[in-house]
């Protein structure tokens, strides 16, 4: 442990930089759009991460600290003209803000319950942003086409989102990285393994839990910040969907949960799987099929925890112990 | 003589079912308690209202001259409580290494990693189980998985250990290798309660004896007093196999 930043690492940050890259360099828009979601996913699932793979409380819910996030910019960006960097800022601050309120009441729950409860807990955050008016009730925030003016117009700012969440993305990681081998993370690993012998061993279990909560929440709530000002808009039905969530736990359960690299490489392949699904317009009898990567996300889940619970680079691990030190 | 714990009249229930009653004893510094008692006699539940697993009904404890009822296990284990559990628990999924290091980072001295991986790697060596720091702990057996709770117990540097059964399933080499192990703790001055079936080693190793029989404390004395005690022959006449083990050795 005495070399903290080694091989696996740099391994991770290559990663990123391979997938973050190509699309500044040819300047590409349309590849742009597509990298972003895929940057938007890998932060997402390497946040969700620190929660469910590193403590092992599945936060299903998850998704609110990204709604709550974006609505937060949202109504900065439009009623005061807030600069997106503060916008984001903020995101980040109320959606850590809530993750510390309901982390010492919700984090007693163990297993299903705790997953159950955050599910819940989407859904009343939702109903209340959907009846305040402040945050627009029902129809939510729509920005003025003035507010991209900063940033040299709309197609300039999309440039400006994209890099921020570039930022966000290797922040993410190094973040996951580092605190996966800080005696934190080895608090928040013995909890997952045993929390009652975490206990016996002199760990505060509710503060542990209660950061690892505040740290997997604040990212997402950043990101929303960052994706409804790209968006434009934001709606109670687009910023709380819970069929988000669920993705985010296919890319990590895909890639290996626990793992650094595993969110990447799962957030990446889940994404490419759904570009394909988008792109071929399934149709089923008369009617195209909506959301239909959510049907796949359920067989794919399905699948991995039958077959390699442990995640794509959990089996590597596994097959071969060599790989341990590059992997994380 | 220092006490270190002083357990006073106390009482644990599981609904209708009286687990502990008015147990009451002083530990002073430095000894090793034995703690005997056929099955369902109520030492383990002891051991976790000593720890902070279980909140007494009644009673009080205290450590190091002040009172710690109703402290929860991770205080006491910064105030310098360690144990080992009688059903081992291992963090599986990381290793060895790791496991001890977890001791010694939140145990008494609260170390930061570099710090505890030194001291992991001693104890590791000490517990003879250095050749197998870097495998995962879940692949231990059932032996090396009970050297394993000793280790990490031991890397918080406890003043007080409680060790529950931690030679039962031993084989008779083993037994002695870990018996070895407890006179060696003891040298360093970590004061040790230990439960246990395997009567030989009991007799010899400790100080002091307490004798648990559903909840009630039946006896209490040198080896040899409690060995010759009639109720403790008695509590286990259900066991012919241990009454004999009992004379024999006294
Ligand atoms: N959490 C619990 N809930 C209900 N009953 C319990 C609980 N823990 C222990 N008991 C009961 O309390 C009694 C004492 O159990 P305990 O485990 O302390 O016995 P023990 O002396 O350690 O036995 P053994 O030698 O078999 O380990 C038993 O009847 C047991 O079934
Ligand atoms: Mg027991």
């Amino acid at each position: 442990m005495k070399t903290r930043f080694d091989l696996g690492f740099w391994l991770v940050l290559v990663a990123i930089a391979v997938i973050a890259f190509p699309p500044i360099l040819g300047q590409n828009a349309a590849l742009r759009e597509k990298t972003f979601t895929i940057l938007l996913a890998i932060v997402m699932a390497s946040s969700l991460n620190i929660i469910m793979g590193y403590t092992g409380y599945v936060s299903f819910g998850h998704v609110v600290f990204y709604g709550l996030g974006g609505y937060m910019g949202m109504y900065l960006v439009d009623n005061f003209a807030a600069p997106l960097p503060l916008a984001v800022l903020a995101g980040g601050i109320i959606s850590g803000a809530l993750a510390f309120l309901l982390g010492k009441a919700i984090l007693r729950l163990r297993g299903a319950y705790f997953a159950l409860v955050t599910i819940g807990i989407n859904e009343a955050v939702r109903t209340f942003v959907s009846n305040f008016q402040p945050f627009g009730a029902a129809t939510g925030i729509e920005l003025q086409f003035a507010v991209y003016k900063p940033y040299g117009g709309p197609a300039q700012a999309l440039w400006f989102v994209y890099y921020s969440v570039v930022g966000l993305a290797i922040f993410g990681v190094v973040f996951s990285y580092w605190l996966k081998k800080s005696k934190f993370g080895l608090a928040l690993m013995t909890i997952r393994e045993d929390e009652d012998a975490a206990e016996v061993l002199g760990i505060f279990t509710p503060d542990a839990k209660t950061w690892a909560f505040v740290f997997s929440a604040i990212l997402p709530g950043m990101l929303g910040a960052l994706f409804f000002f790209k968006n434009g808009n934001v709606e109670p039905s687009d910023a709380f969907r819970l069929g988000f969530s669920i993705e985010s736990l296919v890319m990590i359960m895909l890639g290996g949960q626990g793992t650094v690299l595993g969110p990447i490489l799962g957030a990446l392949s889940y994404q490419q799987l759904r570009g394909a699904l988008l792109t071929s317009d399934i149709v089923i009898g008369a009617f195209p099929l909506k959301d239909f990567q959510l049907v796949i996300s359920g067989v794919l889940l399905l699948l991995i925890v039958l077959f390699i619970p442990s995640g794509f680079v959990g089996w590597l691990r596994q097959r071969i112990p060599q790989l341990r030190r590059v992997l994380e | 003589m220092t006490i270190l714990l002083s357990v006073q009249g106390v009482t644990k229930r599981f609904g209708g079912l009286q687990a502990l009653t008015r147990v009451t004893f002083d530990l002073p510094q430095g000894q090793i308690l034995g703690l005997i008692g056929p099955n369902g006699a109520g030492k383990t539940t002891l051991f976790n209202t000593i720890n902070g697993v279980y909140v007494p009904d009644e009673g009080r404890t205290m450590f190091r001259g002040k009172d710690v009822t109703g402290k929860k296990s991770y205080e006491l284990s910064r105030m310098g409580m360690a144990r080992t559990h009688q059903i081992v628990r291992p963090l599986n999924d990381l290793t060895v290494l790791e496991n001890v290091m977890a001791g010694a980072c939140f145990g008494r001295e609260n170390h930061p990693l570099d710090a505890a991986e030194k001291i992991a790697k001693e104890v590791l060596s000490f517990v003879g189980l250095n050749a197998r720091s870097s495998q995962l702990a879940g692949s231990l057996n059932v032996a090396q998985k009970k050297r394993l709770e000793m280790a990490r117990a031991l890397a918080a540097k406890p003043y007080l250990l409680l060790l529950d059964e931690v030679l039962a399933g031993l084989n008779p080499s083993e037994i002695d290798g870990m018996v070895q192990t407890v006179l060696n703790i003891r040298e360093q001055g970590i004061t040790i309660i230990m439960i246990e079936h395997v009567m030989k080693a009991v007799m010899n190793v400790s100080d002091r004896i307490i004798v648990l029989d559903y909840g009630h404390q039946i006896a209490e004395g040198s080896p040899e007093e409690v060995v010759n005690n009639p109720k403790v022959v008695e509590a286990y006449l259900g066991d012919t196999r241990m009454v004999k083990h009992l004379v024999r050795e006294a």
